[in-house]
């Protein structure tokens, strides 16, 4: 097939740019509001006091002690992921030393870097791809709120919460390996809490 | 250790070819006239002596009455440098020739500038947006982007 | 005969293990040879020219750390430079030994980063990574002694650094410089001659000299097409004259030389750092430099040779305490200008060895 001189490509369509630009622009428009947390009512369950059955336990043993991460390396604070998962600090002590390219194979989302505009419906679609459970971390001050990137409101989005919700978030800029480690035992005792089965509706049937 | 040569020998060299293309030289730069741009851009990458076949950097800075298009050149193998520098005047649809077709390297930055500045590069093969999205309203590096 | 088949276009990207972060490309295939790609970026792109102009000239130290976040210090010392340049600042004798070390340590970092992920692409799937994270850990420790910081530095300072090194950052060095080159050799017996390397990278995404500098290819990529040219060398910048070290070239250009040009230059930063080890002298580190910069009206291009070629900020100032303009000279997006040439006509497989090849950031393409 020939080469066409500098710049002008075989296939470089313009529509599906237009697309892209259209979707981006939707989910700018919808994302005004952070997304509050999916199990803010953990707390509160908790105090009507209903204990947790031996299969819950065992359920949430068996996530907590292998969770996945999914790739979501946007920026600086991938390298101290990374450098969480090297030979120094070691993930898989947690059981979390593989890093799946695939969503499909992932429980845990792990977003460690700024977010944009331009990034954030891949990043939401990404997380839609996910298998039920999942969960998110947020990790650094973009991941939270932008960081000291915020002022750049046209690019960056103030914080992955506004299209995903996020379970824990772990500040920093960026954060330390042993804080993101610090933050998946945190995670990890979140999950230790929750509850799969609904005595109350089961009862109920 | 390179040179930086003076813009006002070059501006000499390039009055003589084509006269009356440059509108200011300073001790390290030379503003030339929009339409006569890439003939001098020509004439500086392959005129004996000079040879400039290494573009450093294109940039733009918005003066509000005007957009200032700097391209940074070198030479690798006589190891000198100049900034040559051309005005842009009209705000609403601002546009230079491409320089793609001298130095590939421009490439990228054309569609960068073009991005960030708004300002068109005739000739450019795939003028585009390169980081803000299609559809994104406005230049985020002029001075007046809210 | 070979066969045929319509053009498919394949999307990579913005979110692959492959592409070194968030960095896309549109495929178009023919079988499965790559006739054309066409870069698409901006995933990243955080504004940070946009916010340079509404910071002080020492504000914008931090943002430059997290241009090209492998090579922080060097990011810093680039811009440093810019800033003395349009200044006038003069840096004391100490601080130029101080700079100089740590720049080179950040190089040996960046590239250490720079073969592992090649290594990687190459299919090596994590292991030679591990390897060269486990060394850059101990330079990411003597810059924590220095800085603080793991990753973003903030270190420098217009006409200087920002504090003296500590008592124990130079016995922790040699400790360093005494390890460094036995593990260089470890790799070189592990890779140098290793077949399934010469098989995929040897002879693989040619750049001739000629177009490498037609398409402004700056850094180790350039210099794997056999051009002599190193910034710290050719105009060189802070101290870099007192020093006795080589510019090595590669004669081919293809994905293997790049690799061992790689090797080269962290083989001559550790010379380097050995020379500025011995001769650093005692004195102040930071020169008498106000706290708000107001610089004269005019412009000053600063840039140096950073891991990935040449970095560069150009400010404009208008004699206020922010600039004017803040352009930055990205090396890893001018060097992509070339890869649609180079990847033409190889497999899928063979296009992410050349991009991996050439070694990219995202943080510094997008800005
Ligand atoms: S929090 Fe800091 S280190 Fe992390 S992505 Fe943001 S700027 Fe980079």
């Amino acid at each position: 097939m020939e080469m066409k001189p500098a710049g002008q490509y075989i296939y470089s369509d313009i529509e599906l740019d237009r697309e892209e630009g259209q979707v981006i622009a939707d989910l700018k428009a919808k994302s005004l509001e952070p997304i509050p947390d999916p199990d803010q009512w953990l707390e509160e369950e908790l105090q009507q006091n209903i204990l947790l059955t031996t299969v819950d336990a065992l359920i949430n043993w068996g996530r907590r002690s292998s969770l996945w991460p999914a790739i979501c390396f946007p920026a600086c604070c991938a390298f101290e992921l990374i450098a969480a998962n090297g030979p120094r600090f070691d993930l898989s002590r947690f059981g979390m030393e593989i890093m799946r390219a695939s969503p499909r194979q992932a429980d845990l989302m792990i977003t460690a870097g700024t977010l944009t505009w331009k990034m954030a419906p891949n990043v939401r679609r990404i997380y839609h791809q996910m298998a039920e459970p999942k969960w998110v971390i947020a990790m650094g001050a973009c991941a939270i709120s932008g960081g000291i990137f915020a002022s750049a409101e046209y690019a960056v989005v103030p914080g992955y919460n506004r299209i995903i919700p996020v379970d824990v978030y772990v500040p920093g800029c960026p954060p330390r390996p042993e804080a993101l480690i610090y933050g998946i035992q945190m995670l990890q005792k979140k999950i230790a809490r929750r509850k799969n089965i609904d005595m109350r509706k089961m009862l109920e049937r | 250790m390179t040179v930086a040569l003076s813009g006002k020998e070059v501006a000499g060299k390039i009055e003589e070819k084509f006269p009356g293309s440059v509108v200011e030289s300073g001790p390290d730069n030379l503003v030339v006239k929009v339409d006569s741009l890439l003939d001098i851009a020509r004439f500086l990458k392959e005129a004996d002596g000079l040879e400039f076949n290494y573009l450093n950097f294109v940039t733009a800075v918005d003066y509000y009455d005007h957009f200032a298009v700097a391209y940074r050149l070198s030479s690798l193998k006589h190891n000198h440098s100049l900034t040559v520098k051309a005005r842009c005047y009209d705000r609403e649809n601002p546009a230079l020739p491409s320089v793609t077709g001298l130095w590939q390297g421009a490439d990228f930055q054309e569609r960068e500038i073009y991005d960030l500045f708004g300002i068109r590069f005739e000739g450019h093969p795939n003028l585009k947006r390169i980081f803000l999205w299609e559809g994104f309203e406005g230049h985020p590096l002029r001075k007046d982007f809210i | 005969m070979a066969v045929r088949t319509e053009p498919f276009v394949l999307n990579m990207g913005p979110v692959h293990p492959s592409t070194h972060g968030v960095f896309r490309m549109r495929v178009t295939l023919d079988g499965e040879v790559v006739v054309d790609i066409e870069p698409v970026f901006g995933y990243l792109h955080r504004g940070i020219e946009k916010l340079a102009e509404q910071r002080t000239y020492a504000g914008i130290i931090p943002l430059t750390d997290r241009l090209d976040y492998i090579s922080s210090m060097n990011n810093n010392f680039a811009y440093c430079l810019a800033v003395e340049k349009l200044a006038g600042i003069k840096v004391p004798e100490r601080a130029e030994y101080i700079r100089v070390i740590i720049s080179e340590l950040q190089r040996i970092a960046a590239l250490l980063i720079a073969v592992g992920a090649f290594l990687n692409d190459c299919g090596a799937f994590f292991t030679p990574f591990l390897y060269m994270f486990r060394e850059r850990e101990r330079i990411v420790d003597l810059f924590e002694m220095v800085s603080g910081q793991r990753l973003t530095y903030n270190y420098l300072r217009a006409g200087g650094v920002s504090q003296d090194l500590p008592e124990e950052f130079l016995p922790a060095l040699r400790k360093f410089m005494d390890m460094m080159p036995r593990f260089m050799d470890e790799y070189d017996r592990l890779l140098q001659q290793n077949e399934i390397l010469i098989a995929r990278a040897k002879g693989v995404g040619i750049l001739p000299a000629e177009q490498a500098i037609n398409c402004s290819i700056s850094g180790p990529v350039l210099r794997a097409s056999g051009v002599k040219w190193d910034i710290r060398k050719d105009d060189p910048y802070s101290i870099y004259d007192r020093f006795d070290f080589d510019v090595p070239t590669q004669p081919a250009g293809d994905c293997y030389d790049r690799y061992r040009q790689r090797v080269e230059e962290m083989r001559q930063s550790l010379r380097i750092i050995e020379q500025a080890m011995k001769q650093i002298p005692s004195g102040p580190v930071r020169a008498e430099v106000p706290h708000l910069i107001h610089p004269p009206v005019g412009e000053a291009y600063g840039r140096i040779e950073c891991p990935k070629g040449e970095l560069g900020f150009y400010l404009v100032s208008d004699n206020s305490i922010a600039p004017y303009r803040c352009h930055i000279r990205p090396p890893s997006l001018i060097n992509l200008t070339a890869l649609r040439d180079m990847v033409r006509g190889w497999k899928v497989a063979d296009l992410i060895i050349i991009f991996g090849s050439i070694d990219i950031t995202v943080g510094e393409i997008d800005r």
